[in-house]
């Protein structure tokens, strides 16, 4: 038989049908919705007098527009609420079950999915919400889809779907100290830009990746849309069934032994060739950050700005002028050093416990600048419940940094937590575009260890100095 | 949906890479329950000043653009969000094409859906276009998805190309639900094979 890679066989088992000059079906086996992205689909079903095709395989949650503070729907403003409460007349319409805020099980759709074992090797998992890549840590296919996809697969439980080409990204060597997986993902980013994977599904191979725990290959697939890829892939090993060994929706006792045999049989096959592939060392990355205003535009903590007049006049040239100007940086500056307002740890990419015990590593009996505010916000309420366990809520208050409510909080900036116009934010969120974090607000992007060290130190810093 | 077969619009030019479908459409917009409504947001932080006044520097708000259905973008244009805000605040503001050199994966699909058409062009053309236009704003272009071909005053017409499937549905103006929905027998059909072979190796 030829020898596939794991995208090939996680395609494989997906098809519904495929026929001449049409895209193919795809079955989904998990899909996740949310506030801020299902009330027009499911308007749309409504329109139709169309029913939810297997109400058992969506799965909401409420995160986007949901305020950090305690009081949960009693804090929340009025367009707020409104999506929140249409979620909950939504689900209870058409059968579907809704972790909703404050409930223990609620938090942001990527973190609170795979701790409740949803997210499980072999899947094909879909949200419309780009951030979806995150489950590919699990060896599932796993990709954002738009609201009116979100309606086909509330209808068919389908999607159709073009294959997308593959790309392998090994990742070797042993890190430094003070560097992880969010490093590695901005360095790639940095090394192919934010169009450098644009129709391919990512797989990430190599010792590097083995090493990782599914936290850190979550944080990884996170960002695979940051290079535009359609998803990203770690395949399965003994981690990752550990991790969902005894779950709640996890397979259980003789099923779980069943479907290990199962997923054993989904890495890449010896041989099996990838359209395209890139080989990263580790050991010579140093702690990434973000200098600009798309997650392409990073480099080494230390490295000084870039100076847009050493490129030749162009567009390239443009966009580093236009970054620059936006950031109010600049060129040729290290960035090392410089005063920033706000630090936040969260977002789908760095809110779980290995984050905030890293975060918490570098803040213990150290202080925040009295002129800094620091936004500690678990990814879920079993991170909140688990962290607060371990006491790391005491050290990050004694430290002075807020400790929230879980949800998508200032990484999205639609639910009360946002920058002012100028602030500057150290973040360990996935996107530093203009605004993302509110309007004329200014984002480096970087790992829980270097927003941890910009907390106590009110400036970017090399975490190096600290450890 | 709405279809749509043959386009002739001024065109309005936004010659930035890597536009992101936050700038499209920033994220307070996004906590509405429906589509409609979202055009006068469309690009709100690059178009409107910080008391909400229209920046007169910026392409959406210049008369002689005004009324124009092509959109002249750069590079790898929707990068980012999926939101599909992105695409109902392009065709609020009155977009039904999108001439760039390349689009994101997820923006390219949600555009489809909504009646608007992604031309990608090669690099050279693109950059003729853009700067014919620099010299005469007011060059109207027409799109004829019929013929995949871009028609462009004083030269010979431009083939694109689109996917059939994709180009049946906006010259229809049909969307791909109901294409899915057709094929319950052949879903159903999946569903119980699928079921039959992993309880046949003793898994759900």
């Amino acid at each position: 038989m030829t020898a596939r890679t794991l995208f090939r066989k996680l395609w494989e088992e997906h098809v519904v049908s495929e026929a001449p000059g049409v895209p193919a079906m795809l079955y989904v086996d998990l899909h996740l919705i949310h506030e801020v992205t299902s009330p027009q689909a499911f308007a749309g079903l409504r329109a139709r007098g169309l029913r939810v095709r297997c109400p058992e395989r969506t799965i909401a949650t409420m995160d986007h527009s949901t305020p950090t503070v305690p009081g949960g729907l009693a804090v929340v403003d009025a367009a707020g609420r409104a999506q929140l409460e249409r979620l909950r007349e939504n689900c209870e319409a058409y059968g579907v079950r809704l972790y909703p805020l404050g409930a223990p099980e609620n938090g942001i759709v990527h973190v609170m999915a795979p701790e409740l074992g949803l997210s499980q090797p072999g899947m094909t998992i879909v949200c419309g919400d780009s951030h979806t890549s995150t489950h590919g840590a699990f060896g599932a296919l796993a990709f954002g889809i738009g609201t009116s996809e979100v309606e086909h697969v509330l209808a068919t439980q389908c999607l159709l779907q073009r294959p997308a080409k593959t790309y392998e990204v090994r990742f070797d060597g042993t890190p430094r100290p003070g560097v992880g997986p969010k490093d590695y993902i901005l360095a790639l980013c940095a090394r192919i830009g934010v169009s450098g994977a644009t129709g391919h599904v990512l797989e990430y191979t190599g010792s590097a990746i083995r090493q990782l725990s599914m936290e850190g290959r979550m944080t990884l697939c996170n960002m695979s849309i940051e290079c535009g890829a359609r998803a990203g892939l770690v395949a399965p090993d003994d981690a990752t069934f550990q991790y969902l060994a005894g779950r709640p929706f996890a397979p259980q006792g003789a099923a779980f032994d069943a479907a290990l045999r199962r997923w054993r049989r989904l890495p890449t096959d010896e041989g099996a060739s990838f359209d395209r592939r890139l080989e990263l060392d580790v050991s010579t990355l140093a702690p990434m950050l973000t200098w600009g205003t798309n997650p392409g535009m990073g480099a080494a903590v230390d490295a000084p700005l870039p100076r847009p007049e050493d490129h030749p006049a162009g567009p390239v040239r443009e966009a580093l002028e236009k970054s620059l100007e936006y950031m109010g940086l600049t060129p040729g500056e290290p960035l090392l050093g410089r005063p920033i307002d706000v630090v936040f740890i969260g977002s789908c990419t760095n809110s779980r416990l290995e984050d905030l015990r890293q975060a918490a590593s570098v803040m213990r009996g150290r202080k925040v600048p009295p002129q800094v505010r620091v936004l500690v916000v678990p990814g879920s309420q079993q991170v909140k419940r688990q962290a607060e366990a371990e006491g790391l809520h005491e050290l990050f208050r004694a430290a002075g940094a807020e400790w929230r409510e879980p949800g998508c909080s200032m990484c999205i900036a639609m639910n009360g937590d946002e920058l002012l116009p100028g602030q500057y934010a150290v973040s360990t969120s996935n996107r530093n575009f203009e605004g993302r974090q509110g309007k004329g607000g200014r984002t480096f992007l970087g790992s829980p260890l270097t927003a941890a060290a910009a907390a106590v130190t009110g400036r970017v810093t090399d975490v190096r100095q600290l450890l | 949906m709405q279809r749509l077969q043959r386009i002739r619009s001024k065109v309005a030019p936004l010659l930035v890479d890597n536009v992101d479908t936050d700038q499209i459409i920033p994220a307070r917009f996004l906590k509405v329950l429906d589509k409609h409504g979202l055009g006068q947001h469309c690009f709100a932080d690059w178009r409107y000043d910080a008391e909400g006044r229209p920046l007169a520097s910026f392409v959406l708000n210049q008369a002689r653009h005004a009324g124009a259905q092509i959109l002249l973008v750069g590079d790898n244009f929707g990068c980012g969000s999926s939101r599909e805000h992105a695409p109902w605040a392009l065709l609020g503001a009155g977009f039904r094409v999108l001439l760039g050199t390349s689009f994101a994966d997820i923006f390219r699909n949600n555009a489809l859906k909504n009646g608007i058409l992604p031309v990608t062009l090669d690099a050279e053309l693109h950059e003729r276009l853009a700067e014919r236009l620099a010299r005469h704003p007011e060059l109207e272009l027409t799109v004829d998805l019929e013929r995949c071909r871009l028609e462009v005053p004083d030269e010979a017409s431009i083939p694109f190309s689109l996917d059939e499937f994709a180009r049946h549905c906006l010259l229809e103006g049909v969307d791909e639900l109901g294409y899915l929905l057709a094929r319950a027998p052949l879903i159903a059909q999946y569903e119980a094979e699928r079921a039959a072979r992993l309880a046949a190796e003793g898994t759900p």
